[in-house]
């Protein structure tokens, strides 16, 4: 379902993505793991169809569709979802509108009828169960003034939301108590099905213990130079990078 | 990232004025230029008495010893007085029994503009007084309301109708030596409305006035006089818009508002002149004064204004708080796009014992134009207790606009608390970027982050009103992101 060829990309002439490999299926779970500044964020957000890096060569195709054609709008709409590893505070806001008019984009894109009010309030109930978010977050404003990982839980709140294919989780574990991590993962578990597909990016095996990858992709200085089964999370964690650095300095 | 600021920017801001037909309507004009013959034969038109014609030559020649202001931030260029039209007014029958006697062009243009002016189609609970270029053309629910004793009706009719009101309420906040364009006003007003709710009541749905300008090189001179007397209380709404033309046209009216003891006026403003083409060439220059007079201890003003039209916009609604207890109060939200220029705000002129008033301003700029908030607060020395809080932020679309705050203050007693908050933002790349990937267009997202931004303000408005302010906002923004 989602297909990345060679792709690379760069800003200020600054290469950050140098030939990235990556096939996702539908039913999978993948770990992209890989120490601080190597690429990971910006994978993420150039697949998303930020504008702020250059893609200069590669390819990205989703369900057969060129990615990288379409604006970030409807890269969304057909599926895929980002979740921010610093999601962006919009005071003013309010996550009901923000997510009502997001739900309905995404309806009209799919030629279905927008949700009417009641329907709406009732899908969001029914999401907000899921993930256990507390109604206070969603009467206030999109992010503002939420905690890290207050954060962290509105972004999967928003993924039950969209219900995507395919799903980019950025560090989402990084800021969450150990409670908060616990229903996260559960959340991220419970949207799982054999249809989408869960990209999780990590620094820890912690979260790995909870969402199971089938693999485990390693990146460093933008390229995926490692590729197993769950069991590499493990080994990373015991024996940090430094052996992988060596095997790849350039 | 510049490069790609600006693209998006010149798509938003690419948007046409919606208002921008003509209407084939017969109308009467009188020459070009002004002078005391000219005042003479605006007064004579209208049918007027002997003590507004004199009135009108009072104002006149203290015009003639003004000169045009030119402090505030706006590059005026220099009005050509002699080249305005000074009264144009659709051709029609004079005396309008029923509906049947307007104009069908005329009916179907405020049609056009979404104003029926047919009373069975009105919506629900709002009367309207539609002003096109110097003439009143109809006023809705009349009988209505004055079974309660309202009046609403056109200001020409109420100097022939109501002249003891008239001279006793005119000039009374405004006066015709207020400054430059009042005077202009005082001499050459054409029409507008007037209103006046007697003690005790509240009146039951919120009268509007429409104002249009459609005839080539007229200016529009209108007034506006509301009076609230005791314990009364009136919601006014007032819409403005006018033809695209490649030439200036200047306006300049004035509202006076009088309330009693306990009164409350709610003064609503959609302001959407012709703003002028994306170079910057035509737009209406707006140059209006607006005044309060809170007369009566515990009234209440308030002003309320989306300002999103005009290609120089010189506007500053304020509230003399006179009695004790009373309160004014402001809202603004002013939309700059393209070459426009804005220099609005408010006076808040606290006389009266434990007054207070409340000042909320968001101004939003976008491609090259200029905004700036310009407020005064001023104690005098025997306004024991005033109260001000005053709230003013700035929301910058790219970076070639600009946004300017100017808050005044003179504090003569020192019982007062005054408090002055000011914040600038930018609508950030990012943010853009978060909703684009929750599957909200770029357009979409400037919307959705700019009315949120002013929601405080469009919040004071009445619903139907509401829901026009944000459409509109989103229309004179359109695809402007920074
Ligand atoms: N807007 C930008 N301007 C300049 N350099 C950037 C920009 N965004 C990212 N980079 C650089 O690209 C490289 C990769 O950054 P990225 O955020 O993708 O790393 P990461 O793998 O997500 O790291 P972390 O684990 O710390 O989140 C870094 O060297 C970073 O400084
Ligand atoms: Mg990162």
């Amino acid at each position: 379902m989602l297909e990345v060829k060679n792709l690379h990309a760069k800003i200020d002439d600054k290469e950050i993505l140098r030939g990235i490999n990556l096939t996702v299926k539908p039913g999978e779970v993948h770990a992209i793991m890989g120490p601080n500044g190597s690429g990971k964020s910006t994978l993420s957000s150039v697949l998303a169809g930020s504008e702020v890096f250059d893609v200069s060569e590669g390819s990205a195709t989703f369900y057969g569709k060129n990615l990288l054609d379409m604006p970030a709008e409807d890269r969304a709409r057909e599926g895929l979802f980002y979740s921010f590893q610093y999601p962006v505070e919009i005071p003013g806001v309010s996550m009901v509108n923000f997510m009502r008019t997001a739900v309905n984009e995404h309806r009209k894109y799919n030629g279905e009828k927008p949700y009417t009010a009641s329907e709406f309030l009732k899908l969001m109930r029914e999401k907000k169960k899921l993930v256990e978010i507390d109604s206070n977050l969603t009467n206030r404003s999109v992010n503002e003034g939420f905690s890290g990982g207050e954060k962290k839980k509105n972004e999967i709140f928003q993924m039950a939301m969209l219900q995507p294919k395919v799903s980019i989780l950025d560090e989402t574990d990084s800021g969450l108590d150990i409670d908060a991590l616990r229903i996260v993962a559960n959340g991220v578990n419970k949207l799982k099905s054999e249809n989408n597909a869960t990209v999780v990016i990590t620094h820890y095996q912690r979260l790995l213990d909870y969402i199971v990858p089938d693999f485990v992709h390693v990146l460093y200085k933008g390229r995926i130079v490692m590729s197993a089964g769950k069991e590499l999370a493990l080994e990373l964690e015991e024996k940090g990078y430094d052996w992988i650095k060596k095997q790849f300095e350039d | 990232m510049a490069e790609n600021q600006d693209k998006i920017l010149e798509e938003v801001t690419g948007s046409d004025y919606k208002y921008g037909f003509t209407t084939d309507i017969e109308t009467e004009v009188i020459p070009k230029g002004l002078n005391e013959d000219v005042v003479r034969l605006i007064s004579q038109k209208k049918n007027e008495p002997e003590w507004m014609l004199e009135y009108r030559l009072k104002a006149f020649n203290h015009w003639l010893k003004m000169e045009q202001p030119e402090w505030a931030k706006l590059n005026i260029p220099k009005i050509d007085f002699q080249d305005i039209i000074y009264y144009a007014a659709p051709k029609q029958k004079p005396q309008l029994d029923s509906m049947d006697d307007v104009d069908p062009e005329l009916k179907a243009t405020f049609e056009k503009l979404g104003i029926p002016l047919d009373e069975q189609k009105v919506l629900a609970g709002v009367a309207v007084d539609a002003v096109m270029d110097s003439v009143s053309v109809k006023t809705t629910f009349k009988e209505t309301l004055a079974e309660k004793g309202i009046i609403f009706c056109s200001f020409s009719e109420a100097v022939q109708e109501y002249p003891d009101l008239i001279k006793k309420y005119m000039g009374s906040v405004v006066n015709y030596t207020d400054n430059f364009f009042a005077a202009l006003n005082n001499a050459v007003f054409s029409d507008g409305s007037f209103v006046y709710i007697p003690k005790g009541v509240r009146c039951p749905i919120e009268l509007s006035t429409y104002f249009r300008i459609n005839a080539t090189n007229t200016g529009q001179f209108e007034r506006t006089l509301i009076v609230a007397d005791d314990d009364s209380y009136v919601s006014y709404l007032e819409g403005c818009t006018a033809p695209q033309r490649d030439e200036n046209q200047l306006h300049a009216a004035i509202v006076e508002i009088v309330t009693m003891e306990r009164a409350e006026v709610k003064y609503s403003t959609v302001q959407n002149w012709y703003p002028g083409d994306k170079e910057g060439k035509g737009g209406i220059y707006n140059f209006v004064t607006k005044r309060a007079l809170c007369k009566g201890d515990y009234s209440k003003v308030m002003w309320t204004q989306v300002e999103t039209g005009s290609a120089i916009t010189w506007k500053y609604p304020s509230c003399v708080l006179m009695g004790d207890h009373s309160v004014g109060e402001f809202y603004s939200v002013a939309v700059t796009n393209n070459y426009q220029q804005a220099d609005t705000g408010t006076k808040m002129i606290h006389l009266g014992k434990n007054t207070r008033s409340l000042i909320v301003s968001k101004g939003v700029s976008a491609g090259k134009s200029q905004n700036s908030y310009r407020g005064l607060v001023r104690v005098n020395k025997k306004a024991e207790n005033a109260r001000n809080f005053s709230q003013c932020d700035s929301l910058l679309m790219g970076d070639q606009c600009g946004a300017h705050t100017f808050p005044y203050l003179e504090i003569n007693n020192n019982t007062a608390k005054v408090e002055h908050e000011a914040t600038t933002s930018k609508i950030g790349e990012d943010q853009i970027f978060y909703c684009n990937t929750r599957g909200l267009s770029t357009e979409d997202a400037v919307g959705l982050i700019v009315n949120g931004y002013v929601k405080e303000v469009i919040n004071q408005l009445p619903m139907e009103f509401a829901v026009e302010a944000q459409k509109l906002l989103q229309i004179s923004l359109e695809g402007s992101v920074g």
